[in-house]
């Protein structure tokens, strides 16, 4: 992993987010620790998705600062203003952030193995056979070592899921972002993804999960964050928000869930 | 007999293509002494290959002038995306047996072309007139006029490819460059080497307009001009005919292996290869 500041290696102060008139974030400050792992629940058209996304700046924000292990995503700022950063630097910046998505997104024409490989080779312009070598072990660490020559298409979702999941890691991020994860798989496939982010987290990785799966949340989240309508409504460890929530609109979410 | 219908016009479809081919060969008016003493003449060769240099050209021309004028319809300029359009509009809506005849007036039109500031210093100019150009324009107007149809093709390949295919590269770190190199024109492909490949096939063909031009150093241009001599005019167009077909033939090997290439990862099923290492795998790898 790459070395870190020290302080938190999220932090979001007051971030906004328009989609012209329609307000998707209205101001989210929150912060994730390094080595914890925070999950994210709330209804769809919450803002959940659009503020993981602002996190590695594949949406751009309308107001407030969101700093990254100390650092500032997408802008620079000068005299108080924010400017965008020119694109190559903000590619730069989502190297060291790893992200996996509701519907895989693997590259459809290279197999597993090639997914993996893929991003260290050509971005990071890592050696070949050490990038090779690299995406086999962690193709066997999310249990798929026999199928590193197969295409997406050959795959079960799980399966998909799993690769896509060694492919953000192989760029060795600092931070993981995992937007809804497990909602476009069938139920008995939802556990062996699951079970590969328990093992990344009990690993010491740093995680923002978007999920509807409170079992997860209860089991492996520090910090369980619950959003509505964007904003954060009630936050804290995942015990007191799951069996004592203290909003209203909490507890209408939770009961419907549950 | 399993399929009695198939074999019977099976048999039926060979006795009348046998009896078709019997009266071709006695017919006297086919000329098929004058067919094989033109098939390989050295005129007719050289000029099966201007054909398939015209192709290449304006192939060329219409691939590279299409991804332009597709990035430009994708675009979110409105200047762009305007002049593509009316450029699609011109080209599309006009014969291209007009287009040809047009630019083989180019020259009339424009007799001189100058090249330096407007009513201040030329630095050269050229005498178009003066100059036998007939296959540059015919090459440069078949290749204008497939820009507007290879604009559309590439613009719909572009447009297959899934959003997330995109997102996921950006997140990765790639740049939009990259994106379009590793992960969506290779995808894209898929979408456009067919269409393409009959776009090539096609433009073989299409070669046989520039007479238009006129230039008459292709194969039917040739075919017609020794049949204008020897007033055998079946012979040769048969003789013409065959070339085409032989290319056309080659062409088609070549499109199938492309795709196949292209569609890689498409497909759930699996390759004879991957077959073999998973049976491989199941016996404990003992052979292989």
């Amino acid at each position: 992993m790459t070395a870190t500041a020290a302080g938190p290696m999220v932090r979001a102060e007051r971030v906004c987010k328009d989609f012209g008139a329609l307000k998707v974030l209205r101001g989210v400050t929150l912060e994730v620790q390094k080595g914890q792992v925070l999950v994210m629940v709330g209804p769809s058209g919450s803002g959940k998705s659009t503020f993981l996304r602002c996190i590695n700046h594949l949406e751009d924000i309308s107001a407030g600062r969101l700093y990254v292990d100390g650092e500032l995503v997408g802008y620079r700022e000068s005299r108080g203003k924010l400017h965008e950063l020119p694109p190559r630097e903000a590619a730069k910046q989502r190297r060291e952030v790893g992200m996996v998505f509701q519907h895989f997104n693997l590259f459809p024409h290279r197999t597993a193995l090639e997914n993996v490989a893929e991003a260290p080779i050509h971005v990071k312009k890592t050696k070949r056979d050490r990038a090779v070598a690299r995406a086999e072990e962690l193709l066997d660490q999310v249990g798929l070592s026999d199928k590193a020559g197969a295409y997406p298409a050959q795959l079960s979702g799980g399966q998909q899921q799993r690769v896509a999941i060694a492919r953000a890691l192989a760029m060795d991020p600092k931070l993981m972002l995992f937007d809804e994860p497990t909602s476009a798989l069938d139920p008995e496939l939802v556990g062996e993804v699951l079970g590969v982010m328990k093992k990344l987290a009990g690993e010491g990785m740093t995680m923002l999960v978007v999920t509807h799966e409170m079992g997860f949340a209860r089991e492996v989240a520090d910090q369980l964050v619950f959003m509505d309508n964007g904003v954060i409504v009630e936050s804290g460890s995942p015990r007191d928000v799951l069996t004592n929530p203290q909003h209203e609109r909490t507890k209408a979410f939770l009961s419907k869930l549950l | 007999m399993r399929h009695p219908w198939r074999w019977l016009t099976a048999v039926v479809i060979i006795a009348v293509v046998a009896l078709f081919l019997y009266g071709a060969a006695t017919n006297a008016a086919y000329g098929w002494s004058t067919y094989r003493k033109y098939l390989f003449d050295e005129r007719i060769s050289s000029a099966a290959w201007n054909t398939l240099q015209l192709t290449i050209w304006a192939m060329l021309l219409g691939v590279f002038l299409g991804v332009i004028l597709s990035v430009m319809r994708l675009s979110p300029n409105p200047v762009f995306k305007s002049v593509a359009w009316v450029y699609l509009w011109i080209f599309r809506g006009t014969p291209v047996y007009v287009q040809l005849v047009f630019w083989g007036l180019f020259p009339t039109l424009y007799q001189n072309m100058q090249f330096g500031v407007p009513f201040g210093p030329t630095f050269f100019h050229i005498n178009l007139e003066g100059l036998s150009i007939s296959f540059i324009l015919a090459a440069v107007g078949l290749g204008l006029n497939e820009a507007a149809y290879m604009a559309e093709i590439i613009r719909a390949g572009i447009s297959s490819v899934p959003e997330g295919q995109f997102e996921a590269s950006t997140a990765l770190g790639m740049s939009w460059w990259m994106t379009m190199r590793r992960t969506v024109l290779p995808q894209a492909m898929r979408v456009i080497i067919p269409p393409t490949g009959n776009e090539v096939i096609s433009m073989l063909k299409t070669t046989s307009l520039v007479t238009a031009v006129p230039y008459s150093l292709e194969l039917y241009g040739r075919a017609r001009d020794i049949s204008g001599v020897i007033f055998q005019p079946i012979p040769l167009l048969l003789v013409a005919a065959t070339w085409y077909l032989a290319i056309t033939s080659v062409l088609m090997v070549g499109q199938y292996y492309l795709e196949r290439y292209f569609s890689r990862g498409i497909s759930r099923k699996l390759t004879s290869r991957q077959l073999e290492k998973l049976a491989a795998a199941q016996t404990g790898g003992t052979h292989l």
